[in-house]
Order: C-alpha cells, then sequence, then structure tokens
C-alpha cells in the first residue's frame, strides 16, 4: 500500500475543479459523437474559468439536444421544443443580456423544423454560442435523413438521399452570424480551441460540429461517418486560444500565422497550413465553402469571423442591469404618467 | 346594379312610420358607409367625440374589410341616453358616401330611416319610406380645399357639417373634436377640415329642412370619460404591469396592440438618466418564434408577453404546453377575430374560448380573463402578469377584435393598486440560508414550488427545465408515480389559482326565473336584452358576466338560483357553455340554454333577445 498523499484536484482560475462543470451521467449511446462534444464543452467553460452559474444551456429536441443535461450542472438549462431553441435562447437573453448563452442543437433541429428560427437568429446575431451536433440524421427517431444529408448519402436500409444538403455555415456566413465554424467531434484540439474562441466571442457563434451517430450513420456509403471523416477532413488552420487571462507572450511569425483579438482580450491565432486563410472575408468565406463541398471534402476551422458587428442585445439599447431583475420603480411609470394618458383620451 | 343607373329621382312620398311625439332624442344609430382607404376614420372620430363631448354615451364601431384600399367599409356610432352601447341592429341614419354599396345599404334601412347622400347617388328611387337628404360633395369642397389631392380626404368632413346641423350637434363640439384629433402639429390641416366642416353646415342650413325625427341633445353621461380602444387600454395596463418583454408577429387585430404599446414604452419606458430602454419588444420571425421568446424570457425572469389572434394562437399551442408542464409564466393576448384560418380577419368573435382554456396536447388547462371594457383590458393586463408570475403559467387574455379595435367609452384608467406580484422566487442568499430547494417540490401547499432564475450566482442555483417527465428535484424521470405527483400538483395550483381570480359582476333580477351568462363583449347584447326581455316581453331575468377561467364557484350558485340560464356565445359552438359542461355538476348542466351570434358583427341584443324568447316560448 503506497502512502502518497492525495493530490488535491486540479483547479481552474477561480478555484473550482472539474465537478461543477460537469453534468449528470450521457444517456447517449457509447461512441456517439456527441458525447465527445459534450467533454470538450466540460473542458473549455473550465479552462476559461467561467462561472457555472453565469451560464444558461438551451436546446430543442434529439439527441443532441438532450446533452444540456450532461455539462455544468451548476447553470440552469432549458431542453425545449423541437428546432426552437433559438426563440428560447433569444427570449431569455432579452430577459438578462449577461448570461452566457449556449444552445446545443442538432441537425434536424437547427436544418429542418427550425430553420427558420436558425436563420432570423443569424440575421440577429443574437450573442450566444450555437452548436449544431451534425450527424446527418435524426438519431432519436431513428436514423431518418436530416436535411445535411450530402447528395448520394445512403442509410443503413440501402436508400439514397437525392437531395442537396443545407450547409449551415453558407447560411451563418450569408445571414449575418458574426463567428462561423466548422469542426469534428473527432478533433479533440481544434473543437476546443474554436469552442474556447467562440464562447470569448461577442456576438453569435455558429459551430456545426460533424458528430457521427455511431448507432444509425456509421457505415459505409454514410459521409457523416468517424471513417468518412477521417478521409476527408479538410482544415483551413492549425488554430489556437489564447486566453485573456493567461501569461504567455503572444508570438508569431507574420505571414505563416494570423492573429485576431476577440472581445475579452482572448487571442485566436491561426496558423497557415496549404493555404493563408483570412476569416473576415466574407465572400471568400462562401467560396471556400462551394469549392470545398465541390471537391466532397468538410472544411473545418474557423471560417468566418467579424469581432466589432453589433449584437441584438446591443441593437435594442437595453439598460444595464438585466430586464429581469428591475425593480418595479423602474418599470411601472409614475401615477402622473397614467393622470396624463388618461387626459390625452378624455 | 349601379345605383347611378337608378331612373332619375321621383318625388319622395312621406316616409310610412313617422315618430311618436315627432322627436327621437339621443337614441340612435348613424352608420357612414364609405370606401376603405378613402381617409374618413378622422371624420368618424371627429362625429363620434363631438356627441360624446355632448354628455351623450355613444360607442364606435368600425366594420372594415379585409384589403388597405377600395372595398366598402361602415362606420357605426350609437347614441343612447340610457347607456346601452352594444351595436344597435338597426341603422337609422345613413350617410351614404359609397356608390359601391349605397343601393344595398339604402334597401336594408328599417322603415323611416334618414339617409344622407352624395348627390349623383340618386337613391331617393329605391325606396319611398325614408327621409332622404342629397348633398353635392364635389361641388361642396372644391372652393374650401383648394388644393385637389386633399379634396378626397377633406370632404368627408362635409358629412360630419351636415349631420351636426340636421341633428343639432353643437358645432363648439365639433371644433373642439377636430383640432384634438388633429393635434397642435397639423393645425392646417385641422383648419382645411374645419372650413369643411363649416361648409357642410352652410349648405344643410339653407338647402336641407330637416324631416326626420332624430336628434341630439347634451346630457351629463360622460364627464371625466375616456374615448378609448381596447387595444390601447391593454398596452396600457401591460406597460403599468411592468411588462418588460414583449415578442409578436402582426396580425389584425391584435397588431394595433403591439403597435400602441411600442409607442407608450418609447414614452415612458426609457430610462431618464441614460436614455436606455427597460423593456424589449421584439417583432419575432412568426407565432412560434414570438410565444417562443416569451417563454424563454419568462423562464429567465421577465414579466414577457405575446399577443395575436386566432391564427397565432394555433402556432403557439406546442410551447404553451411546455410552458404549462414547465411552469413559466408567460402572458398571451388574444384578440380573437373570426377562423378558422384567415376567415374573417377584420370580423369579430369569440372563437377561441375552448381552446385557450386547454389549449396544446396531453393535461393542460390554462387560466383566461375575459376583459368586457377598457378599463378591464387595462386592469386585467396587471392582473395576468401577477398571475402568471405567481402560478408560474401561461395566463391568457381573451379579448376580440369588438374590444380590441372599436371605440369605447371608459372610466379613467385606474393606477393599479397594489405593488407587483413577481411570485415565488430564490435569490442567492435565500439559497444560501436554505442549503438549497427542490424546484418543484409543493412546500407551501398551495401547488407551487419555488424557483430560480438563470444567472443566479449560487452553486445550488440552478435546476433543469425540460419537456421531459421530472421528480421534484427535476431531474429526469418516466416512472408513473412520479408523471402523477407532479400533473396532479400542477392541477392543485389551478385550484389555488381559482381564488386570486377577478370577481364576475352579476346582476339578481327580484323573481327572475331566467339568468343570462356572457364573457366579454358579450356584456353590452346580454344587459340590453336583459332589458329588453323585461320590458317587451314582461319576462324578467338576471345576468352574470364570467371575468375569468376557471369559473368563479358565484356561476354554480347563480345557475342554482334560476330554471334556466341562457350562456351566450359569439361563435357557432357555443364554446362558453361547452367549457361550462366540463366542469359544472350535472344538475347545473341541465339548466344550460345557449345563445349564439358568429356573423362576425359585434353582438347586438336584438339576437339575443329573440333567441331567449324562441326558446322560452317553447318551454
Ligand atoms: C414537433 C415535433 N416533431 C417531431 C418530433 C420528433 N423528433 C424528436 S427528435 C427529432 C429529430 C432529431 O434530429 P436531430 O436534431 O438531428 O438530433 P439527433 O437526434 O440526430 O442528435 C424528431 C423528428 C418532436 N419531438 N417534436
Ligand atoms: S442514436 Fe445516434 S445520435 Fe442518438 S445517441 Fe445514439 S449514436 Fe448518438
Ligand atoms: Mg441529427
Amino acid at each position: 500500500m503506497s502512502s502518497t498523499p492525495a493530490t488535491p484536484p486540479k483547479v481552474n482560475r477561480i478555484g473550482l475543479d472539474l465537478a461543477p462543470y460537469r453534468g449528470s451521467k450521457t444517456t447517449l449511446c457509447a461512441g456517439c459523437g456527441h458525447n465527445a462534444i459534450t467533454e470538450r464543452l466540460i473542458e473549455a467553460y473550465w479552462e476559461l474559468g467561467i462561472e457555472p452559474w453565469s451560464v444558461a444551456k438551451l436546446s430543442g429536441i434529439g439527441c443532441s439536444s438532450k446533452t444540456p443535461a450532461y455539462f455544468l450542472n451548476q447553470a440552469h438549462g432549458f431542453n425545449g421544443v423541437h428546432g426552437r431553441a433559438p426563440t428560447t435562447a433569444t427570449g431569455a437573453l432579452l430577459a438578462n443580456h449577461r448570461l452566457r448563452a449556449v444552445v446545443v442543437s442538432g441537425d434536424g433541429d437547427t436544418a429542418s423544423i427550425g430553420i427558420g428560427h436558425f436563420v432570423h437568429m443569424l440575421r440577429r446575431n443574437v450573442p450566444l454560442v450555437y452548436i449544431v451536433e451534425n450527424n446527418g440524421v435524426y438519431g432519436l427517431t431513428k436514423g431518418q435523413f436530416s436535411a445535411t444529408a450530402d447528395l448520394g448519402a445512403k442509410l443503413k436500409s440501402g436508400a439514397v438521399n437525392p437531395l442537396h444538403p443545407i450547409d449551415v455555415c453558407l447560411l451563418g456566413i450569408e445571414l449575418g452570424a458574426s463567428f462561423v465554424a466548422r469542426s469534428f467531434s473527432g478533433d479533440k484540439r481544434q473543437l476546443s480551441a474554436i469552442l474556447k474562441a467562440a464562447i470569448a466571442h461577442n456576438g453569435l457563434a455558429v459551430i456545426d460540429v460533424i458528430s457521427p451517430c455511431v448507432t444509425f450513420n456509421d457505415h459505409e456509403g454514410s459521409t457523416k461517418s468517424y471513417a468518412y471523416m477521417k478521409d476527408h477532413d479538410e482544415p483551413l488552420h492549425e488554430v489556437d486560444f489564447i486566453p485573456f487571462f493567461a501569461d504567455i507572450e503572444v508570438d508569431y511569425e507574420e505571414g505563416e500565422s494570423r492573429m485576431v483579438e476577440l472581445h475579452d482580450g482572448s487571442k485566436l491565432l491561426l496558423h497557415k497550413l496549404e493555404r493563408d486563410y483570412d476569416p473576415s472575408n466574407r465572400i471568400h468565406a462562401l467560396e471556400v465553402l462551394h469549392e470545398a463541398a465541390r471537391r466532397g471534402e468538410v472544411l473545418t476551422g474557423i471560417i468566418y469571423l467579424e469581432t466589432n458587428r453589433p449584437t441584438f442585445t446591443e441593437i435594442l439599447g437595453l439598460c444595464d442591469e438585466p430586464l429581469a431583475l428591475l425593480p418595479q420603480e423602474r418599470v411601472r411609470p409614475p401615477r402622473e404618467a397614467l393622470e396624463q394618458i388618461n387626459e390625452e383620451f378624455r | 346594379m349601379q345605383a347611378s343607373h337608378q331612373p332619375p329621382p321621383m318625388p319622395a312620398e312621406q316616409p310610412q312610420r313617422l315618430p311618436r311625439g315627432g322627436r327621437i332624442v339621443n337614441d340612435f344609430s348613424i352608420q357612414v358607409a364609405t370606401v376603405n382607404g378613402s381617409g374618413s376614420q378622422t371624420a368618424n372620430l371627429v362625429l363620434m367625440r363631438s356627441i360624446f363631448q355632448m354628455g351623450v354615451p355613444v360607442s364606435g364601431k368600425n366594420l372594415f374589410p379585409s384589403n388597405i384600399q377600395g372595398l366598402p367599409t361602415w362606420f357605426t356610432i350609437r347614441a343612447n341616453r340610457d347607456g346601452y352601447i352594444a351595436r344597435k341592429k338597426e341603422i337609422d341614419f345613413l350617410v351614404a358616401m359609397n356608390p359601391e354599396s349605397a343601393r344595398e345599404d339604402v334597401l336594408a334601412l328599417p322603415p323611416g330611416a334618414a339617409v344622407l347622400y352624395d348627390e349623383p347617388l340618386q337613391l331617393t328611387g329605391l325606396r319611398s319610406d325614408l327621409h332622404y337628404y342629397a348633398a353635392p360633395f364635389d361641388r361642396l369642397v372644391a372652393p374650401v380645399c383648394p388644393e385637389a389631392k386633399l379634396r378626397k380626404l377633406v370632404r368627408n368632413m362635409i358629412y360630419v357639417g351636415i349631420l351636426a346641423e340636421l341633428l343639432g350637434i353643437d358645432p363648439e363640439q365639433i371644433r373642439k373634436a377636430l383640432y384634438k384629433q388633429f393635434g397642435e402639429r397639423k393645425k392646417k390641416a385641422a383648419d382645411l377640415n374645419w372650413g369643411a366642416v363649416q361648409a357642410g353646415i352652410d349648405y344643410a342650413r339653407s338647402n336641407l329642412p330637416k324631416t326626420d325625427p332624430y336628434f341630439i341633445e347634451p346630457m351629463d353621461r360622460t364627464a371625466g370619460k375616456l374615448v378609448i380602444e381596447g387595444n390601447t387600454a391593454a398596452a396600457l395596463g401591460c406597460m403599468f404591469a411592468g411588462m418588460t418583454v414583449c415578442t409578436w408577429y402582426p396580425i389584425t387585430p391584435s397588431s394595433s396592440l403591439a403597435e400602441a404599446l411600442m409607442a407608450f414604452m418609447e414614452r415612458f419606458r426609457r430610462d431618464p438618466e441614460t436614455g436606455k430602454a427597460t423593456y424589449a419588444i421584439v417583432q419575432a420571425e412568426d407565432e412560434l418564434a414570438s410565444i417562443g421568446m416569451a417563454v424563454g424570457a419568462g423562464w429567465a425572469g421577465a414579466r414577457a408577453m405575446t399577443c395575436t389572434s386566432g391564427p397565432g394562437i394555433s402556432l403557439m399551442s406546442e410551447f404553451v404546453g411546455l410552458a404549462y408542464f414547465a411552469e413559466i409564466p408567460v402572458v398571451i393576448i388574444d384578440v380573437q377575430r373570426v377562423g378558422p384560418s384567415t376567415g374573417l380577419p377584420t370580423r369579430t368573435m369569440q372563437g377561441d374560448t375552448l381552446k385557450n382554456a386547454v389549449l396544446s396536447h396531453g393535461d393542460t388547462r390554462h387560466p383566461i380573463l375575459f376583459p368586457s371594457c377598457p378599463e378591464e383590458c387595462f386592469t386585467m393586463a396587471i392582473d395576468a402578469f401577477d398571475l402568471a408570475e405567481q402560478f408560474q403559467t401561461p395566463v391568457f387574455i381573451n379579448m376580440d377584435l369588438d374590444l380590441g379595435m372599436n371605440l369605447w367609452m371608459s372610466d379613467p384608467l385606474p393606477y393599479p393598486d397594489k405593488p407587483m406580484q413577481r411570485g415565488k422566487v430564490l435569490t442567492a442568499e435565500d439559497l444560501e440560508r436554505l442549503g438549497g430547494f427542490a424546484r418543484y417540490r409543493d412546500v407551501d401547499g398551495d401547488g407551487v414550488g419555488w424557483r430560480t432564475l438563470p444567472g443566479t450566482p449560487h452553486p445550488k442555483a440552478a435546476y433543469f427545465t425540460r419537456g421531459t417527465g421530472h421528480t421534484e428535484q427535476a431531474t429526469y424521470s418516466e416512472k408513473p408515480e412520479d408523471w402523477i405527483r407532479n400533473i396532479d400538483r400542477i392541477a392543485r395550483k389551478f385550484e389555488t389559482l381559482r381564488k386570486h381570480l377577478p370577481p364576475p359582476a352579476q346582476f339578481l333580477a327580484a323573481g327572475a326565473r331566467i339568468g343570462l351568462v356572457g364573457a366579454g363583449t358579450s356584456r353590452y347584447a346580454m344587459e340590453e336584452s336583459r332589458d329588453q326581455l323585461s320590458r317587451e316581453a314582461g319576462i324578467e331575468a338576471s345576468w352574470m358576466r364570467l371575468t375569468a377561467y376557471p369559473f368563479p364557484p358565484e356561476l354554480e350558485a347563480f345557475i342554482e338560483q334560476h330554471e334556466r340560464v341562457y350562456v351566450i356565445d359569439q361563435n357557432r359552438d357555443a364554446q362558453l357553455l361547452g367549457l361550462m359542461r366540463l366542469d359544472l355538476p350535472a344538475h347545473c348542466i341541465a339548466k344550460l340554454r345557449s345563445v349564439r351570434y358568429y356573423g362576425g358583427l359585434p353582438l347586438d341584443a336584438r339576437t339575443v333577445t329573440e333567441q331567449i324568447l324562441a326558446q322560452e316560448v317553447q318551454g
């Protein structure tokens, strides 16, 4: 028996260990891509030292939408209506614009039943992190094609998808999201950096994460399988995230990397791979996505980033205190106001 | 056939039905028939207001088509010395300005009615039992309005002048109403219109000898009152309720509520120091989104609302069920119109009574408030926000187009006398003291659990809100006993809530064997019909006006006191009666009879009286 003293649990910058960042035990299938994303979210919030209670987790319906129960136990969660988390999240932010909102959705949830809300959320640049756990099928209803399934993709039954997919990143760039990224649940390093950057970003961050459904869409002929991603993942750049509180001298070589400073002072380093990619160029971003799609490749990385676009709550000109917490004196006009109004209708 | 193709006017015979005593004072209806988009609204409002300013009880109803320009529109004003302000079925004085509808409008008049018409329409040949007044509007308007472009609008003021002269409306009151209507900033337009009123008065004085019996004479029954639309009053109620988030999607007849709200909030709810908004109003992409945002906001602690009409309610169904089950406060104002689907979108109906009571799927029940006048639109909006937060549940306010979009006399809106009731919310300090909480545990025995708001800075604050089965601790559960315990507690909450609703109004007539029951705008026809039954048929009747669902205990007592109770519904399928059937004991149900109207016009007393008499005769 060794008598080494128990090492104290590792704590983050606000002195918390991982426990409050974890959630209840997952009920998803073992190996499901969604579980890996949950793990990365736990790490990201912990590493950034974000108070768990300051986060609000919202989702629609689906296997993916269940996952807010599996991280950040000490944050309020709202697993609402299929496809409509953009609306509940927007409402929650209207009530309290200080909340750090994160929405977890699925490809069915976002690209089919909820597409109307999704595009309007984009247009409003609602300040939240929006993750699409994209497996090309409806997991929870047992494997029907979703609207992100690629043309020619095969179901287990052999059925072939005859329709073109909806690309949520293209929509995001086109319609006003200020942060648009794509990643793969199996790429720990990239996903982790992207999630942290998204959390630090002030504005809407849409992240399309290819997240294989091991039960219904991980076979030969699927374009959302682990095997397919292994062969077709095409990173745009290597992503490093340096939080604002890190005591690191950021040092990079011009021409080899790009540095973007985020709202809270954190820095994003995008290291050049095949090409030098400028994520602030919207037209170029749309182009590379279309090109990649033509080649059958899955482009990953931070595809579009605009750091100073006004967010929806800023546009509304809300007072500093959360609306939810305003006392009666500030929300019920005085008696004289009503007397004046009554007089106007006499 | 166009009226203008009729043969030239024939010498009018004396109208057959001359008034007894010659004069009918402060008891008649005026209908102005114009073309939608012709700008007659201002003229009609001035006319109505000047009668109101003379102290005569009055109501104004705008019967308009679902288009922007070109279709017929009617504005009906009823002046009544006894204060009956329901729509009157018969029109006593028609102003026929619309060539399209003139013929039909004239043919529909009761004998003895009066018609003022645009001379080229040549209506006198249609019937010989009416009082006709012709005026050459185009010729009259030209000299008072040199700018040809504006004549279409200004010519309406001429009929106001003519009516003033014929009916004895004080021109000074017209002038006052007109300048109030235009406001300080549009003084030039007001001057122009006042010129047209005077031209009308002058023309009538020299060319139109009075033959009809209708007169307005000053009274003192409107002192201190307002003239206001229900939607405006409801918007004001929301503002004084301390509403902080309103999300909505345009739909007639609720849009003007949201628009009034925007205007008032802009004026009264910006922080005096910073100029920033203490509210958010968002026009959503559809009603699914407007309710979703309101529910999200209610969850996060805002006083949240949406307003809509029937088609929007249908889209909101799933979210309302979730909010019921997840116990989230939200106020939903439904300004009802004629459906299904687009139906008659500019006509009135009480068509969502049943639907709103049980909206969504599974076991759901929602409280509904039924305002009947602007004052109640105001006070019940405040009640609704309090109830929603106290009971953590969606609360409906069922208005209708008649109430929302028409003009009503109203007592001044009363300043709320009690503080906002924010319900059971635990703060970080509370949690520190208590050491934690269980979201769905009935600790107080009233069915209502304590909640926390997202963002509460405490490690024990969070809970998980879900539409799935859950335990008292808000954890996932599929156990039948957990499900039943939870859904039963929510039912208990509904029972507690019943005691917090505004009380019904009732009138118990001595010796009455029958009773009338109605909600919302049905009250006007109901109360007038009661008097008609008594006066014309010697039948005494009591009435009860319901102000809320779930129904009050007084309803059962009221039914027990009467042999037969007529439930008034503004829909085909007797929805209010149906809802009573679901909730009342059998001996009460057996006494219920139905009175229904569903043509899309505001309910009138005659219709109610006739239906009751027909059933009373059958026994
Ligand atoms: C209004 C409504 N329609 C249908 C469903 C059934 N349903 C539940 S989840 C789901 C699809 C989920 O697919 P996706 O968003 O891709 O999530 P995944 O399970 O694949 O993670 C559907 C259709 C529902 N819950 N609500
Ligand atoms: S069915 Fe698919 S998406 Fe759902 S949990 Fe299983 S692997 Fe994941
Ligand atoms: Mg899916």
